[in-house]
C-alpha cells in the first residue's frame, strides 16, 4: 500500500517536496489539485479536440471527430473554423493578460512621473534612455522625470489604434523579421486593438477562413510579444535591471519559526513595495515572537523578486497549494494570473491568510486589501501587519516542512549576459558566442518557458528534456514557472555543470565564469526572469542574428513549453513562431479536431515566418525533434 | 452467485454532451487516446448513441445485453453468441453483413461499419474493469451495477420518500 502511494506520489510530481505534501494534504484531506484532475477525468473530447463552440447563442456545437454526428456547427462553421476560433481567443486572452500586466507598469511609471506616488523611482536611468531612444524619443535636456513620463505616454498609446504602428512590436525585432512581419500583414496596430479584433472576428458570421483566422491569431501573437517585452522594459526601468544572484529554491525555504509570506502572482508593482515594506517591519515581527519577516515567491512573482533582491523561489504552478499545505505559511499575497481560486479552501485547513490586492483578481472567501499605487507603502504595511497577526495564531502550531532546497543563481538578463560576456571580448561581447556555436560547443539554444500542468508528472517534461539538451552541449535558457522547475532540480546550481552539462557547454559556462572571477562556472541553465519575460530570450536572439547578420529564422534557437497550462503561454508560442522559432508544446493544444490546423500550425507556417509548432507530449521524442530542428537550421547556416 | 453487472441508465441525468459517444469510440480503436484515435482508419465507432427526445430530454442508448436476443436468434451466420458473462457478442470474422441483427434489435444499437462491411455492437469493453461510456459521463447518467443492486437503490428511494409523504 505504501508503495503504491509513493508511485502515485511520484506520478504526480518529481519534486520531492511536493510528493511530501501531497502525502500531508491527503492525511489531512485537503483537496488538491490532483485530486480535482481525477474528478475531472476522463474530459470532455469535444472541447479537447477543440470541436466545441460557444460563441453564440444557438449554440453550444459541437462537431463529431469521428464523423457520425454533426460534421458542421448550426451556423455551418466547419471544425477547421471552429478549431481556428478557439485558438485566437486563446491567443487573445493571453495577450491582453500580458499586456494588461504592462499597461499596469506604464500607469505606475506616470504616476511616478507626475509625482502622485512616493513609493516607485527610476531605479535604472541606463535603461530609460536605452528604451527612450529605441523608441525614437529624444533623450537630451530632460530629467529623467520627463523622459519617464515620455516613455510611459508612449506604452499607454501602443494599446490603441493609431497611425503607427505598436512601436514595442517595430523597434524590437530586427530589420529583416520587421520585414516578413509586414509582408505578411502581421504588425499589430494596437495592443488592445488586436485582442478586440479577435474577438470581432471569431464573433458570430464574420471570419471563417480558417487560413485567415490563425493569420489574424499570429497577429495577436506579435502584439503578446510587444506586451511582454514592454513589462520587461517598464519594470526593469522602475525596479532596476536584474544582476545575477545567489538565491535558492523549494520549500525548505519556509521557516518555522518566522512569519512566512509567499509573494503569488505576476507584476512587480506590488511585490517590489512588499519586499521594503517587510524589511521594515522586521521589528514589528521580533516583537511578535518571530524570528523576522521571511518572504518567498511562488511563481512568477517569485521570479521578479529572486532576480531582483535574490528572495527564494517556495514552489512554482501546480504546485502552489502544496506550500500552503506545510501550515507554516501566515500569508500567501497574490496580485492576478495562475492563481488558483482552491489556495483559499487549502488555506482555511492549513492557517493560512489568502490576501488578494487587485481589483480585477478577488477571490471569494480571501482577505482584500485594495492595493494601489498612491498608497503602495500604507497597503503594503497593513498586508504585512496581517502576516504577523496570523502567525501569532499559527505560532504554536505544528508544522511540516520538507527539507528540501536546490542553491540557485538567478538573474541573467540580456544586460546581465552581455555584461558577463564583455569580460570575455570587450570589444564584441558577442563574438565568444557566435564563435562556440560556429565550433560547436554551443550546437544550439533552446528555451524552456511556460508552466507546469496537472497532466504531466511535475517538471518531468523539463527535467529530462533539459537533461538531453544540456548533454547535447545546447545552451538553456528558461523563464517563467519553466524556470522554476528547474531551479527545483538543481539546473540553475553552478556546481551541476560537470553532471548536466556536455564538453563543449562546460567549457564555454566555465570560460565565462573564468573571466568574471565567479571562481566557477555560470549555472548549466540561465534563468531570464518571469513570463513576460520571455522578451529578454526574444532580444537576445535579435541581438544574435543582428551580429551575425542573419535573419531570426535561420538561427539555431528552438522554445518549448514543455508542460504549458494557460493562454498565456499559447500566445507565446504563437510570437515565437512569429518571430521564425519552432515552438515545441508538450500537452495537447485543443486543435487536433481539425487536421487542416493542426497542419497549418506544424508545417505550411514555415513557409511563412520559419517557425512552426511541434506538438509532442513525450519528452524524451520532443526533445530528438527540438535537436533535429538546431541540426537543421546550423547546416542551413553552413555549420556541422 | 454474484450477479453480472449491466450498463444502466438514468435518463434525468443526461445533458446530451455526447461524451460517452467519444469515449467509447476512443475505447474501440487501435491507439487508444483521442489523439490518435481521431486520425485512425478505419474510422473507430461508438456503440452508444444519445438521442434526443423532444422537447429537451437527451437519452443515452446502449446495447441491453438481451437475455432472450432477438439479434442472435436472427443471426443466419452464426455470428453471436452470449458469452459467459452475459454479454452478446457478435464475431467479427463470421459476419456477413447481411444487416439482419441491425433489423431485429428493438433498440436500434447495432451498427454497420460501412469500411468494413461488418456488422459492430457493444462488447462492454471486456478489458476493462468499468466500460468506457460509463467511466465517461461527467453526471452518472450512465452507471455499471448488477440489476439487484440498481433496483435497490431505487427501491430505497423510494421506500424514503414514501415515509416521508407520511410526514415522520
Amino acid at each position: 500500500m505504501a508503495m503504491t502511494q509513493n508511485k502515485e506520489a511520484m506520478d504526480k510530481s518529481l519534486d520531492p517536496a511536493v510528493r511530501q505534501m501531497i502525502k500531508r494534504a491527503e492525511s489531512q484531506d485537503i483537496s488538491t489539485v490532483w485530486d480535482r484532475y481525477a474528478a475531472m477525468t476522463p474530459q470532455c473530447g469535444f472541447g479537447d479536440s477543440g470541436l466545441c463552440c460557444r460563441h453564440c447563442l444557438q449554440g453550444p456545437c459541437r462537431i463529431d471527430p469521428f464523423g457520425e454526428g454533426p460534421k458542421e456547427g448550426i451556423c455551418g462553421a466547419t471544425a477547421d473554423v471552429m478549431v481556428a476560433r478557439g485558438l485566437d481567443r486563446a491567443i487573445a486572452a493571453g495577450t491582453a493578460a500580458h499586456s494588461g500586466h504592462a499597461k499596469h507598469l506604464a500607469h505606475t511609471m506616470k504616476k511616478m512621473a507626475e509625482g502622485k506616488t512616493e513609493a516607485y523611482s527610476i531605479k535604472s536611468p541606463d535603461k530609460l534612455k536605452a528604451v527612450a531612444s529605441r523608441l525614437n524619443i529624444a533623450t537630451e535636456n530632460k530629467t529623467e522625470q520627463q523622459l519617464a513620463l515620455e516613455v510611459a505616454n508612449a506604452a499607454l498609446a501602443d494599446f490603441h489604434e493609431k497611425d503607427s504602428p505598436v512601436l514595442w512590436a517595430t523597434t524590437v525585432v530586427n530589420p529583416e523579421r520587421a520585414r516578413v512581419l509586414t509582408k505578411l500583414g502581421l504588425v499589430p496596430k494596437g495592443i488592445d486593438h488586436e485582442v478586440s479584433e479577435i474577438m470581432h472576428r471569431t464573433l458570430y458570421g464574420v471570419d471563417a477562413d480558417p487560413v485567415n483566422l490563425l493569420l489574424g491569431g499570429l497577429r495577436c501573437g506579435v502584439a503578446d510579444l510587444a506586451g511582454c517585452y514592454m513589462g520587461t522594459d517598464l519594470a526593469d526601468i522602475l525596479f532596476g535591471v536584474p544582476q545575477p544572484t545567489v538565491s535558492s529554491a523549494n520549500m525548505g525555504t519556509l521557516k518555522a519559526g518566522a512569519v512566512n509570506i509567499a509573494l503569488h502572482g505576476h507584476n512587480p508593482v506590488l511585490s517590489e513595495v512588499l519586499v521594503t515594506a517587510a524589511e521594515a517591519s522586521q521589528q514589528a515581527a521580533k516583537a511578535a515572537g518571530a524570528e523576522g519577516i521571511n518572504l518567498v515567491g511562488i511563481c512568477c512573482t517569485g521570479n521578479e523578486i529572486m532576480m531582483r533582491h535574490g528572495i527564494p523561489s517556495c514552489t512554482h504552478s501546480v504546485s502552489q497549494e502544496m506550500a500552503i499545505v506545510t501550515g507554516a505559511l501566515d500569508a500567501m499575497v497574490v496580485d492576478y494570473q495562475c492563481i488558483m481560486p482552491s489556495v483559499v479552501g487549502a488555506a482555511e485547513c492549513a492557517g493560512t491568510r489568502i490576501i488578494t490586492t487587485m481589483d480585477i483578481a478577488k477571490i471569494s472567501g480571501a482577505a482584500h486589501v485594495d492595493f494601489s499605487e498612491e498608497q503602495a507603502m500604507a497597503k503594503a504595511a497593513k498586508i504585512i501587519d496581517m502576516a504577523i497577526d496570523q502567525f501569532k495564531r499559527r505560532r504554536h502550531k505544528p508544522v511540516d516542512i520538507p527539507a528540501f532546497t536546490t542553491p540557485v543563481v538567478a538573474g541573467f538578463s540580456v544586460e546581465a549576459i552581455v555584461a558577463a560576456l564583455t569580460k570575455v571580448n570587450a570589444e564584441q561581447p558577442l563574438q565568444p558566442v557566435v564563435d562556440n556555436i560556429k565550433a560547436g560547443n554551443i550546437r544550439g539554444v533552446c528555451l524552456f518557458a511556460g508552466c507546469n500542468n496537472v497532466k504531466v508528472p511535475q517538471d518531468r517534461n523539463f527535467v529530462q528534456m533539459a537533461k538531453r539538451l544540456l548533454k547535447e552541449n545546447v545552451l538553456v535558457l528558461a523563464t517563467g514557472c519553466g524556470a522554476g522547475a528547474l531551479m527545483r532540480h538543481g539546473f540553475m546550481d553552478p556546481a551541476m555543470v560537470p553532471e548536466f552539462c556536455g564538453d563543449g557547454l562546460k567549457a564555454v559556462l566555465n570560460a565565462i565564469g573564468e573571466a568574471n572571477h565567479l571562481g566557477g562556472p555560470l549555472p548549466p541553465v540561465l534563468h531570464m526572469g518571469s513570463c513576460v519575460d520571455n522578451s529578454r530570450a526574444v532580444a537576445l536572439t535579435v541581438a544574435l542574428a543582428q551580429y551575425m547578420g542573419v535573419d531570426t529564422r535561420q538561427l539555431p534557437v528552438v522554445a518549448s513549453a514543455a508542460e504549458a497550462v494557460s493562454e498565456k503561454a499559447v500566445s507565446i508560442g504563437a510570437y515565437a513562431v512569429a518571430a521564425g522559432l519552432p515552438t515545441h508544446v508538450g500537452v495537447m493544444l485543443p486543435v487536433l479536431g481539425s487536421k487542416m490546423v493542426t497542419e497549418v500550425l506544424t508545417s505550411t507556417v514555415k513557409d511563412l515566418t520559419g517557425g512552426y509548432f511541434v506538438v509532442d507530449l513525450d519528452p524524451d521524442s520532443a526533445a530528438e525533434k527540438l535537436l533535429a530542428a538546431i541540426d537543421e537550421r546550423r547546416r542551413g547556416l553552413g555549420l556541422t | 452467485m454474484k450477479q453480472p453487472k449491466e450498463i444502466f441508465v438514468r435518463t434525468d441525468h443526461c445533458t446530451g454532451c455526447h461524451s460517452c459517444e467519444l469515449a467509447c469510440a476512443i475505447a474501440h480503436s487501435t491507439g487508444q487516446t483521442l489523439y490518435s484515435a481521431i486520425a485512425e482508419k478505419p474510422v473507430p465507432k461508438p456503440r452508444v448513441y444519445v438521442e434526443w427526445v423532444n422537447p429537451d430530454r437527451a437519452v443515452p442508448i446502449v446495447c441491453r445485453h438481451c437475455e432472450d436476443a432477438p439479434c442472435m436468434h436472427a443471426c443466419i451466420s452464426g455470428a453471436i453468441s452470449r458469452s459467459a458473462e452475459g454479454v452478446v457478442m457478435t464475431e467479427r470474422d463470421r459476419c456477413i453483413g447481411c444487416w439482419t441483427c441491425v433489423m431485429v434489435c428493438p433498440y436500434g444499437v447495432i451498427g454497420r461499419h460501412l469500411e468494413e462491411h461488418k456488422a459492430y455492437r457493444c462488447d462492454r469493453c471486456p478489458d476493462r474493469e468499468i466500460p468506457a461510456c460509463v467511466d465517461a459521463c461527467p453526471t452518472k447518467a450512465l452507471i455499471y451495477q448488477s440489476a439487484t443492486d440498481f433496483s435497490q437503490k431505487i427501491r430505497r428511494t423510494a421506500g424514503r420518500e414514501f415515509v416521508a409523504g407520511q410526514g415522520r
